[in-house]
């Protein structure tokens, strides 16, 4: 051990070098929860002021004429500062929110203590990849303040529309240029960071960590890591031909012939289409960015609290790496109104239909893991419970849109908006909650109020589905989205009470979050002091003092005897075996 | 704060490992990567560059499938020289590298030092091309062709900047005479790279040939 010891590093001193260019994975990880937790704040209010406007389309604001002096004129919203504020509500929460806590923050944090590795294969390209990231929000933010303020394009940037400058609309010009340029940056970024935890995975597992040893977590996080790797590189690519488009006068996606505010464009032969097919061949596996990591910290949750081990632990490996290899063929399933042929619709149909069988293996084995079990009811183990109800009822709506012919009628109506909403929006909002309550003790040494979660988790948990339930009643009625006001619509006015509840229960719904960062800031600095395994849990991170030391492990290297989730193992002298207890442990059962 | 990521590469290799194998066998090393890890590290990287290319290939292929605009683009013949210089230039490295393994250090810093220098010279060689082309009138605007050309040699070309950068981190540190048993791997991940990177212009190159 004397050896090892000799590896131990000492905390850089400074300010700089510990807090700000820091190389711990563990303070970048921190930098990265704060990032998505500024970029959800911003996300959120964005989506306050759409549900506003829906409902109040004519009201005159004085704060949106302060605001928006161009776009809002006397206080009155335009229907293209309403697109603009979803672009930048889709994508911060999409990009900035979905896809840095769960893995930049949470993966970042607690893979290499989860693995037993001091730190991150490459902390150099760790602190890199935060310092990109926001780089990328900066930019993308200040598309708000330029000239003709932010695009209108939606989060999924479809060309022509975002491809020929401002002649389009406000917003179209500077405002979009940004926003490409800051996708770009995000995905150059996001390959640091893929790099790092793929390296990390494979090579620095201590001893005894065998694939089969690994937390589900990590499984998660390692998947997810593949998955941005593959498709942030074909996002980039695509990023860069949208460039192009836009400023170097070529045609990649622009057609020939367009008419555009009574000008014909020079461009020609592009194809729209071709984006599209790029673009969701990043865009379907980013839902899985999204969601897989609340997939591994709710199975980690559900085991520690029901206080038994995972349910058919391989079968949950195989059903990642299964929706991680699925997700790449089914992008078409997002363009079933594009005129692709009948047969093409049918194979993308058939293999997303395909990916409902893993997705529903892991269903079955969370309430398998639950079956039977002494559940403590911890606000952790609410917002993972809560995970799964979520994760079921909008992976229940993902199979109407995944036929063809159902998908032609609800594609552009508020079903899809419901349906993306709670599986890959609030779902993976909730593993975040459920990582924030379970690992609070281990990242700041103290505990988290359990009331104040629990009031927070009961509101938000009635809120979230009384915003997203009604909008799939929307969809069907016919309801279309992305209209700015509903109000000019015969057909619409039935319908409007529904959504004046919808935006009651979005304010409600926004306000509780007040009370998660009371309880987030207040416990940092006021929390009861947490022990070192607060949960009785089982893996390495619970092995070491909350906070962790700068390396870890205090330059001894841990060795792994048992698997990830030994709950209530018979014969073992209490409740629960750590995987670095001794084997003996483990002979009496 | 390091300047530069290369000195996550740069570390004394691990101490060889109890289990072997495929991670989980444990040892200890340092904080940060190990010589396998940047290796892994490498791999991924060169899994990302190969996705960003095929995205580009998808494009080209459905770019021009689709379309009745697209003008056939000659190529300067300057790019055969070019090629030419890069082979040339990975066939260095890799006598370098076997000269090192031999223990010829002089022979290995003569032998990257021109590998270095044949991949700048590519590097200008393109940049020739380029000038070719548009002194023909041919601009990035001007055909779907002509705008794949210029996007993939630039795409391209960068990846050789990256290249060439830690070719020219390991003939300095060479040339200092301060290669000793830790900067290996950065010979090896460098080289690799470089291999790399030269498969993917002989791709474009036939890809050019072929469907350009």
């Amino acid at each position: 051990m004397s050896e090892s010891l000799a590896h131990a590093h000492h905390a850089p001193e400074g300010f700089i070098r510990k807090w700000v260019f820091s190389l711990d994975h563990k303070v970048i990880g921190i930098q990265y929860y704060f990032l998505a937790l500024f970029s959800v704040l911003i996300g959120m209010s964005l989506s306050v002021l759409m549900r506003f406007h829906m409902v109040h389309p004519d009201a005159k604001v004085s704060l949106f004429a302060t605001l928006w002096p161009t776009a809002a004129q006397g206080g009155i919203m335009t229907p293209e500062l309403y697109l603009s504020l979803m672009t930048m509500h889709g994508t911060i929460m999409v990009f900035f929110v979905l896809t840095t806590a769960p893995q930049g923050g949470f993966g970042n944090y607690f893979l290499p203590i989860q693995i037993g590795a001091e730190d991150m294969a490459f902390p150099v390209l760790n602190m890199l990849s935060f310092w990109t990231t926001l780089v990328a929000l900066v930019v993308m933010v200040s598309a708000f303040f330029v000239q003709g303020g932010a695009p209108l394009s939606g989060w999924t940037g479809y060309p022509p529309l975002s491809g020929i400058g401002a002649l389009a609309g406000p917003g179209e010009g500077l405002g979009q240029t940004l926003w490409i340029v800051s996708i770009a940056i995000f995905c150059g970024a996001s390959l640091m960071g893929a790099i790092n935890f793929i390296a990390t995975l494979i090579d620095l597992r201590c001893q005894g960590m065998s694939l089969m040893r690994l937390p589900l977590t990590c499984w998660t996080w390692f998947v997810t890591a593949i998955l941005g790797l593959l498709g942030f590189a074909v996002l980039l690519a695509a990023g860069v031909l949208l460039i192009l488009d836009r400023s170097a006068g070529t045609s990649f996606f622009i057609p020939g012939g367009l008419l555009v505010s009574d000008q014909i464009l020079s461009h020609k032969g592009g194809s729209p289409l071709l984006w599209q097919h790029l673009f969701w061949f990043f865009g379907h596996p980013e839902v899985y960015i999204a969601i897989l990591p609340g997939m591994g910290v709710t199975s980690q949750i559900l085991a520690t609290f029901a206080r038994k081990a995972v349910f058919g632990y391989r079968a949950m490996v195989y059903a990642i790496l299964s929706i991680g290899f699925l997700g790449f063929l089914v992008w078409g399933h997002h363009m079933f109104m594009s005129g692709m042929s009948p047969y093409s619709a049918m194979a993308f149909s058939v293999l997303t239909m395909a990916i409902g069988v893993p997705s529903a293996i892991k269903t079955f084995n969370w309430i398998g893991t639950l079956w039977g079990g002494k559940i403590h009811y911890t606000t952790a183990m609410m917002f993972a419970l809560g995970f799964v109800s979520l994760f079921i009822t909008g992976g229940l709506s993902g199979i109407f849109l995944g036929q063809p012919a159902l998908d032609l009628y609800f594609h552009d109506t508020y079903f899809v908006v419901g349906h993306f909403h709670m599986i890959m929006g609030v779902a993976a909002i909730f593993g975040m909650f459920a990582g924030t309550f379970y690992w609070f003790p281990k990242m700041f040494g103290r505990m988290m109020n359990e009331t104040l979660g629990k009031i927070h988790f009961y509101i938000t948990f009635v809120g979230v589905y009384a915003i997203f339930t009604p909008m799939h009643y929307l969809g069907i009625a016919g309801n279309p989205r992305r209209y700015s006001d509903f109000t000019n619509f015969d057909f619409l006015g039935k319908l409007l009470p529904v959504h004046n509840f919808m935006t009651q229960a979005a304010y409600g719904t926004a306000a509780i979050q007040i009370l998660f960062f009371i309880n987030l800031f207040w416990s940092m600095k006021y929390g009861k002091k947490a022990p070192m395994n607060p949960w009785n849990a089982t893996t390495l991170e619970w092995t070491i003092p909350s906070p962790p030391p700068f390396d870890n492990f205090a330059g001894h290297h841990p060795v792994v005897n048992h698997g990830p989730y030994e709950y209530s193992v018979p014969g073992a002298p209490r409740d629960f075996i750590m995987q670095t207890d001794p084997v003996e442990v483990h002979a009496d059962s | 704060m390091p300047s530069s990521i290369t000195s996550d590469i740069i570390k004394p290799p691990a101490p060889p490992r109890g289990g072997g194998g495929f991670g989980g066998g444990g040892g200890p090393d340092g904080r940060g990567s190990s010589r396998r890890a940047s290796m892994t590290g490498l791999m991924v990287l060169l899994a990302a560059t190969t996705m960003a290319f095929a995205a580009f290939t998808s494009a080209f292929v459905v770019r021009r499938g689709m379309s009745n605009d697209w003008v056939g683009l000659t190529l300067p013949r300057i790019v055969w020289v070019n090629t030419a210089v890069l082979l040339v230039s990975s066939l260095m490295l890799e006598l370098a590298r076997h000269a090192l393994k031999n223990g010829h250090r002089t022979a290995f810093n003569g032998y990257w030092t021109a590998g270095t220098l044949l991949g700048g010279l590519f590097l200008l060689g393109q940049g020739f091309a380029w000038w070719q082309l548009n002194e023909a009138g041919i601009f990035v605007a001007s055909n779907p062709s002509s705008s794949f050309f210029y996007l993939l040699t630039a795409a391209h070309g960068l990846h050789i900047v990256g290249g060439l950068s830690a070719l020219a981190y390991v003939d300095v540190q060479a040339l200092r005479l301060r290669l000793g048993p830790g900067k290996r791997t950065a010979v090896d991940v460098s080289a690799l790279f470089w291999h790399f990177v030269d498969g993917i212009w002989l791709y474009l190159m036939v890809l050019f040939l072929v469907w350009g």
